[in-house]
């Protein structure tokens, strides 16, 4: 990684170029369990982004303490020590999304998102790097968990955050709140990254044909 | 304690509430180690290990945590102990059977981040299970994975002689196949119960 980077690229690059979710896939199980509300998702990827924040701070701050060998358990402990606050401030501020969510909240301990970033990124980088680098990836988290819950939201309850959208005569797609719902949807997401990213690479094969054309 | 027969913990876990295909646990590996059949099978083997191994130690765990009145420890005990669990596994691999060993490669260590084991071990704390239920619990689970993995290998070792449009291939493809394989195992809703 090179170090003339600045904070504000470590905070881009979480929300577009490196989503952790559409394009490093990572963290698949809450994305795909809880997003069947916009309300739901949203509530779930902020409260991994708060983990992912703190877990990075306090990761980066003791890299020089942390022994190589226990490294891993360690980033454990730190990241199971903030879920347990977030599962108990959640229990105490709503206890329907607390329902709603289950033992997702519990579960966010092994998100590989999580454990990726403490290993790959705060472990070798500064505090104001890796808070950076925590907010970019948790909010990046965050709204792509909500693009999934507002799709299967309104396709699956014909609604947003509760509130109905259509009119009456409109047909839930009940499959869309399903769990089968949760892979066509993310499929689709998918999809449509794969076929921006394909369609930005072409353009840049031809573009840097045509300079050379020029050139020539 | 719920007195739910042990055959129908088993039928729920395998099938009606697939730990995969229903509960969303386990996929990263579901997605990552899919490819080949026989692979699949070991990591499931493995896996079905692990769950029956760190179920027992969860369940001794919550024992001593209510007796010691410290539920707000269960989280970071739970996961030192699946940490462990899979360590001791991975040593144990390493030494019977180093081919498999080679083969499970770095997916045998990140089976601490599986889902599947921690969601296993808050599950049938929070459904309160007795000791032979648990295990029977986590047996279930265990399959379920398993079937879930190897279906969905074989759906992809065909796949691989199939011309597919190039956006959809890699992930996308194997998640639409998985939303296939949900819809499929959601035919098991009206057994067990």
């Amino acid at each position: 990684m090179a170090s003339s980077k600045s904070s504000t690229d470590e905070f881009i690059k979480g929300l577009w170029n490196e989503n952790p979710v559409f394009v490093q896939v990572l963290g698949m199980c809450p994305v795909l369990a809880v997003s069947n509300t916009a309300m739901n998702a949203l509530a779930m990827g902020l409260a991994t982004a708060f983990v992912l924040i703190m877990s990075n701070i306090v990761v980066s701050s003791l890299r020089s303490f942390i022994p190589k060998q226990v490294r891993i358990a360690t980033y454990f402990l730190i990241i199971a020590t903030f879920v347990t606050v977030v599962d108990y401030v959640i229990q105490a501020v709503s206890l329907d999304l607390y329902k709603a969510l289950g033992a997702f909240i519990s579960l966010i301990v092994v998100n590989c998102l999580l454990l990726g970033r403490a290993e790959a990124f705060a472990s070798k980088n500064t505090i104001a790097r890796s808070t950076m680098d925590g907010l970019g990836m948790g909010i990046g988290f965050a709204f792509a968990l909500f693009c999934l819950g507002a799709v299967r939201e309104i396709l699956g309850n014909g609604s947003l955050f509760g509130a109905s959208l259509f009119h009456d005569s409109f047909e839930n797609w009940v499959v869309m709140i399903l769990p089968s719902g949760g892979f066509f949807t993310l499929a689709g997401w998918l999809l449509l990254f794969n076929w921006l990213k394909q369609r930005r690479a072409k353009r840049e094969a031809t573009t840097a044909l045509g300079l050379r054309k020029e050139v020539a | 304690m719920v007195d739910d027969s042990l055959w129908t913990i088993f039928i729920n876990a395998s099938l009606v509430n697939n730990f995969v295909l229903a509960y969303f646990l386990g996929i990263c590996p579901f997605l990552g180690v899919s490819a080949k059949l026989e692979t699949a099978s070991r990591m499931g083997g493995a896996v079905t290990f692990v769950m029956l191994v760190s179920s027992i130690c969860a369940f001794g765990i919550q024992t001593l945590l209510v007796a010691i009145d410290a539920p707000y420890l269960k989280l970071i005990a739970f996961i030192a102990v699946i940490a462990s669990t899979v360590q001791l596994v991975e040593m144990f691999i390493k030494k019977v059977s180093p081919a498999l060993f080679r083969s499970l490669g770095i997916f045998l260590p990140l089976i601490t981040t599986n889902c599947a084991i921690l969601g296993l071990a808050l599950f049938q704390t929070n459904k309160g299970y007795s000791f032979v239920q648990c295990i029977v619990y986590a047996l279930g689970a265990g399959a379920g994975f398993t079937l879930a993995l190897v279906l969905m290998a074989g759906l992809r070792e065909k796949l691989e002689l199939a011309e597919v449009p190039d956006v959809t291939r890699g992930t996308a493809m194997a998640l639409m196949i998985a939303g296939l394989l949900s819809v499929t195992f959601m035919g098991f809703g009206g057994l067990g119960g």
